[in-house]
């Protein structure tokens, strides 16, 4: 099937099988490494990308579905103006240690606060219910996102 | 056989329906998890995918008089951030998966999937919803509760699409909403407990129980909701008893890696209780 899409701001056009997955063309097709396989099911967030500035983990999306989106992967995210804000504050809360589902919940943090820019903590954990994170315990997770919003990453 | 095909609008989709055996395919997240075939791995699928996510006539939601209207391929994020949505239909939509998942996932998908733990089918069972099933000739309308025929089975005829979902509307003053689970972000159901009323002065003028996961389909008696139907809420604990046993004959549950039968069984006689003792008491003048 031929789609065409949006890649971290470049028009993209491949020739794929319809149930390709988004996570293998990421890692496979474009290097882009930032996405993580954890369970392929949708359960644990390490494979998430913005898509058009929703959240969503790219094991569950399939080549056809993906026609005309617009998709962002932690790469590019954290180069931009947001994401350094919020790559900061996971470093400033103490929120990596293996960091292996850090890109994960970074691309959630951005879909929380593109919805709501000043979350309170419930909030932030709802947002965040979809990552599984094994070395933190994830209350420095939810303080870096705490200090990502109070530092203005939901508003520029 | 075409892996796939996007249709640029529904007539396209209903004439590829009618030509040719497709899978239609929306949010994916029951489908991409039942085909999975490991890490790296492309799933496997044994017909032409047909996608549907994107078809504008199946992204409309709306009111049509008092009856709430939503398009096949409304999300259910989409449905959470309706303001037409009923907050107890938003309470259930919250306790399912997690964000990631809900902006993917749609309502048509949880129906079609028929899995006894589809979390929003007690809601529609109990709101006599309907489903609209369209092919190339045809159109009917079917309530979701006759719908669905068994786990995995639905009467979707090969060259039908389900394009939209009916919930006529009703007025509870009584909402109780149960799912016991494990982890919030998975997709297991133990069991779940919707129950609705509507009282005035002590009296039970409408009254709705359904149960999730505990039967090869959803629970739901009007038989039982009839003897409640028109008596003095006081009267309750009285029939309690006789209630539960009618309840207990239509609980069937399974033991499976999720939980027990027993455990489903009482558990679920206790909601039943709790909705009709605790909940229902307060109305009281
Ligand atoms: C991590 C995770 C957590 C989950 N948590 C929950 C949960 O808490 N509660 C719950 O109930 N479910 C849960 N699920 C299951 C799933 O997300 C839901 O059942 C969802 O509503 C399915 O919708 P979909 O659009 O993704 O369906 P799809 O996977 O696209 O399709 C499901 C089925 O419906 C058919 N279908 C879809 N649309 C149409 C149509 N328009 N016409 C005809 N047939 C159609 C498909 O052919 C397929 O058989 C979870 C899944 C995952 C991966
Ligand atoms: S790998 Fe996609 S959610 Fe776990
Ligand atoms: S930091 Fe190791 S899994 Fe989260």
């Amino acid at each position: 099937m031929k789609i065409e899409f949006t890649l971290n701001g470049e028009k993209k056009h491949l020739d794929v099988h319809a149930a390709t997955r988004l996570l293998d063309v990421l890692r496979g097709h474009f290097g882009l490494i930032g996405v993580k396989e954890g369970c392929g099911e949708g359960e644990c967030g390490a494979c998430m990308v913005l898509i058009n500035g929703r959240a969503m983990n790219s094991c569950m999306i399939p080549m056809g579905n993906l026609e005309g989106k617009n998709v962002i992967t932690p790469e590019a995210f954290c180069q931009s103006e947001r994401g350094r804000i919020i790559e900061d504050a996971f470093m400033e809360a103490g929120a990596v240690q293996c960091g292996f589902c850090t890109p994960g919940f970074i691309m959630a943090t951005a879909s929380l606060l593109n919805a709501n820019p000043d979350p309170d903590e419930a909030q932030i954990r709802e947002a965040l219910s979809g990552n599984l994170c094994r070395c933190t315990g994830y209350t420095a997770i939810v303080r870096a996102v705490r200090i990502a919003a109070g530092k203005g990453a939901g508003a520029c | 056989m075409l892996d796939g095909y996007l249709p640029a609008k529904l007539s396209e989709a209903l004439d590829m329906m009618a030509e040719c055996d497709c899978i239609p395919f929306a949010g994916g997240t029951d489908l991409m998890v039942q085909h999975a075939r490991g890490s790296g791995v492309r799933p496997c699928f044994d017909k032409t995918l047909l996608f549907v996510s994107a078809l504008k006539e199946l992204k409309t939601f709306d009111l049509m008089g008092k009856t709430l209207r939503i398009g096949a391929a409304v999300t259910l994020s989409e449905l959470l951030e309706n303001a037409a949505t009923p907050q107890i239909f938003k309470e259930i939509l919250r306790q399912m998966a997690a964000a990631p998942t809900r902006h993917m996932a749609t309502l048509a998908g949880n129906i079609c999937n028929a899995s006894p733990a589809g979390d929003t089918l007690p809601y529609l069972y109990a709101m006599d919803a309907e489903v609209i099933l369209q092919s190339r000739n045809e159109t009917r309308v079917l309530p979701v509760a006759d719908f669905i025929t068994a786990p995995k089975r639905t009467q979707r005829k090969n060259d039908e699409l389900l394009t939209g979902i009916r919930i006529p509307a009703a007025e509870f003053n009584v909402e109780s909403y149960r799912k016991l689970g494990q982890r919030k972000g998975m997709s297991l159901t133990k069991a779940s407990f919707l129950g609705l009323a509507s009282t005035a002065n002590g009296r039970i003028e409408d009254i709705r129980i359904a149960l999730g996961s505990v039967a090869p389909h959803i629970v739901r008696s009007r038989k039982i909701e009839s003897k409640l139907t028109g008596k003095n809420i006081k009267d309750i604990p009285g029939i309690l008893q006789e209630l539960q046993k009618d309840y207990s004959a239509l609980i069937r549950p399974i033991d499976d890696a999720r939980s027990t039968a027993a455990y489903r069984k009482q558990v679920s006689l206790r909601l039943i209780r709790d909705f009709l003792i605790n909940c229902m008491l307060k109305k009281i003048p």
